[in-house]
């Protein structure tokens, strides 16, 4: 599903981000993605975004080679991801349906699917009777569902988490990442960038871990 | 490859792209809504710039109307011979009548020329101490529609006055001349005033639709996030600016007819003092079709250039 082979990445002030870094993340598996800040995280998930392109080496996602991706070939692959943000993103002047809607609108989905599929996603993430709230007046838990039923209501292939469990307490961390087990039973393919080292010790899936830009652990197994 | 649109079914897709371009359609003037007082201000700009243009058209079409009106009724005069003859006279004045190219003829003679002028100028009294009498008779002679016509009346003229016992003929053209040089300009100085003024509609739609932008930079980011294409992101912004030609032309079309009728008012008093039946004409439904028509365009016009310049800067970062 995600594929590095050689990547290196420069940003245009010379600052080397990522440097020969290889993986591959197989359909249906679930991943952590950690290491310190700066040690390029975000640089990582901006490429397989198509936000960034690979100075050097290749980026496959799903089939899909990002470095020579058209720019209007770009909207396409990003339907097929679900992106989580640490922050959310959540358009406040919106009601947390119209919120979660806006993938299905994008792809132009009917209205009577488009309610089916924003209430089954609200649903699965406990907030089935929060339809028409205001984003603003949901609790940073809730908020963050929110994002997460938008990231998952168009049911992509992958799902990408940037810190996703960064402004909540354990339990709540705990009950997201719960989440996240359910939609890779599904079938979904899981990548979760976090720095909460607590959080994966406590979980037993496959850890990537960068350091200053170099992937100094891949493994299949579990550390 | 799994870049493909194809998630929904060909005729669902086109069914989906319609309804999204009705909902964007829709959208687009709620927004405007959204900013009441904002969105009434720039549409008095705009309806304001777009009435100037359109009040100088109208006006052009009258004048027109006012120059046929009056080139029509160009008249010649022929003065006679001081020692013509009364029977010349009146064979000429048989001949004038039965010429195709005259359908009136009037005649004044020496005597009434002068009971006239004693009655109307200040100089009766000087006319008791001439021992002739010194004005000429007069042959008033209105052209037929055919020669009524600045050039057709000049050849006419010319022939007229060729004939015997006529002194001097004269076709008062040169207010005509005038008139049509005054309106020539006017009409110039209104097209360089309406380009000037078509074009700062352009840039203030443009401006406004870069507002919105600005305003609304947060959800383009999360759009392009989530798998928006540049046109899907790019519609709202242009409907907008369709949005905003359309209503400042219809307020234009407003503005240009309260103005007529005001106008017409006090063109109708002044008229009158002339005899003459003017009434201004407004816009016709053509011409209000073409402001409406033109002002869209020029709105769209605008908004495609604000999201050609600003809407491929805003990345998600």
């Amino acid at each position: 599903m995600i594929q590095f082979e050689q990547v290196s990445k420069v940003y245009s002030g010379g600052r080397s981000a990522l440097d020969n870094v290889n993986f591959h993340l197989k359909r249906g598996e679930m991943a952590f993605l950690t290491g310190h800040s700066g040690a390029g995280k975000s640089t990582l998930l901006k490429l397989i975004t198509a936000i960034e392109r690979p100075t050097l080496g290749t980026v496959t996602i799903n089939g899909a080679d990002v470095g020579q991706l058209k720019r209007h070939q770009v909207p396409f692959l990003r339907r097929n991801i679900g992106i989580i943000f640490q922050d959310h993103n959540l358009l406040m002047d919106r009601s947390v349906y119209d919120n979660v809607a806006l993938p299905l609108l994008i792809e132009g989905f009917a209205e009577r699917e488009i309610e089916k599929r924003v209430e089954a996603a609200l649903d699965m993430v406990g907030l089935g009777d929060k339809l028409g709230y205001a984003p603003m007046h949901l609790s940073g838990g809730e908020q963050q569902r929110v994002g997460i039923a938008r990231a998952v209501v168009a049911r992509p292939p992958l799902l990408l988490a940037d810190e996703p469990t960064g402004n909540l307490d354990p339990k709540l961390s705990m009950e997201i990442l719960r989440l996240f087990e359910a939609f890779n039973r599904a079938g979904t393919t899981v990548l979760i960038a976090t720095h909460d080292l607590g959080l994966i010790a406590r979980m037993r899936y496959r850890t990537l871990t960068l350091k200053q830009g170099r992937m100094i652990c891949a493994d299949e197994v579990a550390a | 490859m799994s870049l493909s649109r194809k998630k929904l079914p060909v005729g669902q897709r086109m069914i989906s792209l319609l309804t999204q371009h009705l909902r964007q359609l829709l959208a687009s003037l709620g927004e405007l809504w959204r900013t009441p007082m904002t969105s009434l201000m720039t549409l008095l700009v705009l309806g304001f710039s777009l009435s100037l243009p359109a009040l100088l058209l109208v006006l052009a079409n009258n004048a027109e109307k006012v120059e046929a009106q009056w080139q029509s009724a160009a008249e010649i005069s022929l003065f006679l011979d001081l020692d013509i003859a009364p029977v010349r006279q009146e064979t000429l004045l048989t001949r004038l009548r039965g010429m195709p190219e005259v359908i009136a003829v009037t005649f004044q003679s020496s005597e009434q020329a002068l009971a006239e002028f004693r009655q109307h100028a200040q100089f009766g009294d000087a006319l008791a101490y001439l021992d002739d009498n010194p004005l000429p008779g007069l042959i008033r002679v209105q052209p037929s529609a055919r020669h009524a016509g600045v050039d057709a009346a000049r050849s006419l003229r010319d022939r007229l006055a060729q004939e015997p016992g006529i002194a001097l003929a004269r076709l008062d053209l040169d207010w005509l001349q005038r008139l049509e040089a005054l309106s020539a300009t006017g009409r110039q100085a209104g097209i360089a005033l309406g380009v000037l003024l078509l074009l700062a509609v352009v840039l203030i739609t443009a401006n406004t639709i870069r507002l919105s932008i600005m305003q609304r930079f947060d959800e383009i980011k999360v759009m392009k996030l989530v798998g928006a294409t540049e046109a899907f992101i790019r519609r709202p912004f242009l409907y907008g600016g369709l949005w905003l030609g359309l209503l400042s032309a219809l307020l234009a079309l407003v503005l240009v007819n309260v103005m007529l009728v005001w106008l017409d008012g006090s063109m109708a008093q002044l008229l009158s003092l002339y005899r003459s039946q003017f009434r201004l004409d407004g816009l016709s439904v053509q011409q209000g079709s073409v402001l409406i028509l033109a002002s869209c365009s020029l709105g769209w016009l605008g908004a495609w250039l604000s999201v050609r310049r600003h809407l491929r800067a805003i990345e998600p970062q």
